[in-house]
């Protein structure tokens, strides 16, 4: 994929706006418009970004609880991606799903998940069924270090490689799971290295470096489509706030470590590399933030505006047909 | 006597056991890491400083691994007391509880002990329908599992040190509205259930239900969050003149029938309450046993509240309409008399 500056803009209007999304989702929460919990992508945001550039829409992706910026990145609606983190009827899920589980049909993202590790055998779903129609369609799935622990990874990374299913797995390490670090809970390095155990492609990634991300998923998501089978991509990234909103992420993870990663801020990194090669200038800059922003606000007028479900229609969509 | 929080006597019991019993340690994701949560509702915060970390013992998030972990500890004769920070995250262990932990003892004709305590919180709490489930209907069912499920500071410290000391498995369920966790991890709608709990060392029988309330009209029996919607409601009834006896089971298997059925004896009337949906909840269980036991002394059928069967709903309305309430318990109760 030939990088045009075009798309490098478009990469960073895409972070931005999952950065402003999130920081919206924070302030939200704390004055409980939304309800329930917020788990917060800022910090992460060239992963998805990168990742689902080198996409088509069609292609698929399986998220996490910690999944609006997957949400974003694949193309889903800002007005009823707010709406349904409100828990209002013009949401995608109609109020019955929330943050953690939220289904955008349409661009085909297949939920975000309250379950750890669940993604992983789900994905494999959508690549059998691109294999058996021949569809060249891929399914990336996205989970974080937590899940890579779960006995689901080794599950679904082993069928999909035996299968050579077009599965592209990102591992997202942002060092914690919740509050366990990662070398608490993990004795390898890398889990790019267990790429080897299952005989498939294993790539360590800057997840912090969209150029980095998007360089690493265009060969990986070309390597499934082209029916070689899967790849293990490890994004190393960092999230920025606690495990979710109203949980600083401050007692267990050092002051040295926090500092040392907002250093390396993804949508900043990017942005000083934009202007210093002239992709865009500080003008261009400040005009692509005020549409984000722009973008943000109508989102949450579309939430608050919007009404809440009937609570009397709470047994709708049990079942299909209704 | 010192006044606590359901947290904290949950606490005091693991550390009373920990200290009595070499054998007993602590299983579970992110239950004693360093500044870390001390479980997810605070159960096991500080323990780690006390017994050290490989008395209290952090997993990666892999569910059915821990709790195979504790099975084959408990086989070996240790005391594990596993934890998952959510029940709904059980049904990742489900062939490690049902098909193992369960059936060890039985298939093994006896030769194999499985003394372990999983514990799980349940309860609607805004987070989404796999974050809020009760399933103590699910393990009720499974032959080989004792279920616990306290309402009270007291019970849950006396139950908890009855079910380490139990050589049988044993699902312990706690609510998250109950704990009164707090800082980071407080729940919102949290119901005020500290109370007094003994300093010296008390045991609760599994199979002894409380009676809350005494009243002659109608008997509610109601578990859990549950217990505290009956107990406002019957308030509320009394008000009218309607006196309600009000039962908290405390173990669900094994169940006490006759408490209860002394109690229906006398009311000629009952109401099952649980957080749980309709369709094969406990409550059914318990209505078909009161249903044969009481046929000549019942004055109306047995009722039940229940949550609708459906999924836990995100949405606030939604779930305050999902979640049984004292108001739907006065309305339940009228349509009985």
């Amino acid at each position: 994929m030939k990088v045009t500056d075009q798309i490098k803009i478009s990469l960073f209007r895409t972070m931005l706006r999952i950065r402003q999304f999130e920081m919206a989702v924070r302030e939200h929460f704390q004055k409980t418009d939304i309800p329930g919990f917020a788990h917060l992508y800022v910090g992460e945001e060239a992963v998805a970004t990168g990742l689902c550039a080198v996409l088509n829409p069609d292609d698929y992706v399986t998220s996490t609880h910690r999944g609006h910026g997957h949400c974003i990145a694949k193309g889903a609606d800002l007005n009823r991606l707010m709406a349904e983190l409100w828990g209002r009827k013009t949401g995608y899920c109609k109020g019955r799903g929330g943050s953690m589980h939220v289904y955008a049909r349409e661009v085909n993202l297949l939920g975000t998940s309250g379950i750890v590790g669940a993604g992983l055998p789900l994905s494999l779903g959508p690549a059998i069924h691109a294999k058996l129609n021949k569809s060249g369609q891929v399914s990336v799935c996205f989970f974080g270090d937590g899940a890579a622990n779960n006995g689901t990874f080794h599950e679904s990374i082993n069928l999909a490689a035996v299968q050579k299913l077009p599965v592209v797995f990102v591992c997202e390490n942002n060092l914690y799971a919740t509050v366990t670090a990662v070398h608490e809970s993990t004795k390898t390095e890398n889990f790019a290295d267990r790429a080897a155990g299952y005989g498939i492609p294993g790539v360590i990634v800057d997840g912090n470096d969209v150029m980095d991300v998007l360089e690493k998923a265009d060969k990986a998501v070309a390597r499934a489509r082209s029916g070689k089978g899967p790849t293990l991509l490890e994004c190393k990234t960092y999230r920025h706030f606690g495990h979710y909103v109203g949980e600083p992420g401050t007692a267990y993870r050092p002051q040295e470590e926090r500092n040392e990663w907002a250093k390396r801020d993804p949508i900043r990194m990017f942005c000083t590399h934009l202007v210093e090669n002239g992709t865009i200038d500080p003008e261009g800059i400040e005009a692509i933030e005020h549409e984000v922003e722009k973008e943000i606000v109508e989102a949450v007028e579309f939430a608050g505006n919007s009404p809440l479900p009937d609570p009397q229609t709470v047994a709708q969509h049990v079942w299909s047909g209704q | 006597m010192a006044k606590m929080r359901m947290v904290e006597a949950i606490r005091a019991a693991i550390r009373e056991e920990m200290h009595r019993d070499d054998r007993v340690f602590c299983i579970g994701e992110d239950i004693g890491i360093p500044s870390g949560f001390g479980g997810a509702f605070q159960a096991t915060l500080g323990l780690s400083d006390e017994f050290g970390h490989e008395r209290i013992l952090d997993t990666p998030i892999a569910e059915a691994g821990l709790t195979g972990v504790a099975i084959g500890a408990a086989v070996m004769g240790l005391r594990p007391i596993a934890d998952v920070q959510y029940c709904d995250f059980l049904f990742c262990a489900m062939d490690q509880l049902v098909n193992q932990l369960a059936k060890l003892h039985y298939m093994s004709g006896g030769a194999v002990k499985v003394p372990m305590v999983m514990r799980a919180p349940v309860g609607a709490t805004m987070r989404g329908a796999q974050h809020a489930q009760s399933v103590e209907s699910y393990f009720m069912h499974v032959p080989g599992l004792k279920i616990a499920c306290p309402s009270t500071p007291y019970d849950a410290k006396g139950l908890l040190k009855t079910a380490v000391r139990d050589d049988d498995p044993v699902m312990f369920f706690e609510h998250k509205k109950l704990y009164g966790s707090s800082g980071v991890r407080s729940v919102k709608g949290t119901i005020d259930a500290s109370g007094e709990v003994p300093e010296e060392e008390y045991l609760i029988p599994f199979g002894q239900a409380q009676v809350r309330r005494r009243g002659a009209h109608v008997t509610i029996l109601a578990s859990l969050l549950m217990l505290y919607e009956a107990l406002a409601a019957a308030d509320e009834l009394a008000g009218e003149g309607i006196e309600c006896e009000v039962i908290d089971p405390r173990t669900l298997v094994p169940f006490d029938y006759e408490t209860l059925a002394a109690s229906v004896r006398k009311t000629g009337r009952l109401l099952i309450v649980h957080e749980d949906t309709f369709r094969l909840g406990w409550g059914a269980e318990v209505a078909a046993r009161i249903g044969r036991d009481c046929f000549d002394y019942l004055d109306a059928p047995v009722e039940r509240l229940t949550a609708p069967d459906t999924p836990a709903p995100f949405a606030p309305p939604m779930e305050r309409f999902y979640v049984p309430d004292a108001g739907r318990i006065i309305e339940a109760v009228r349509r009985l008399l």
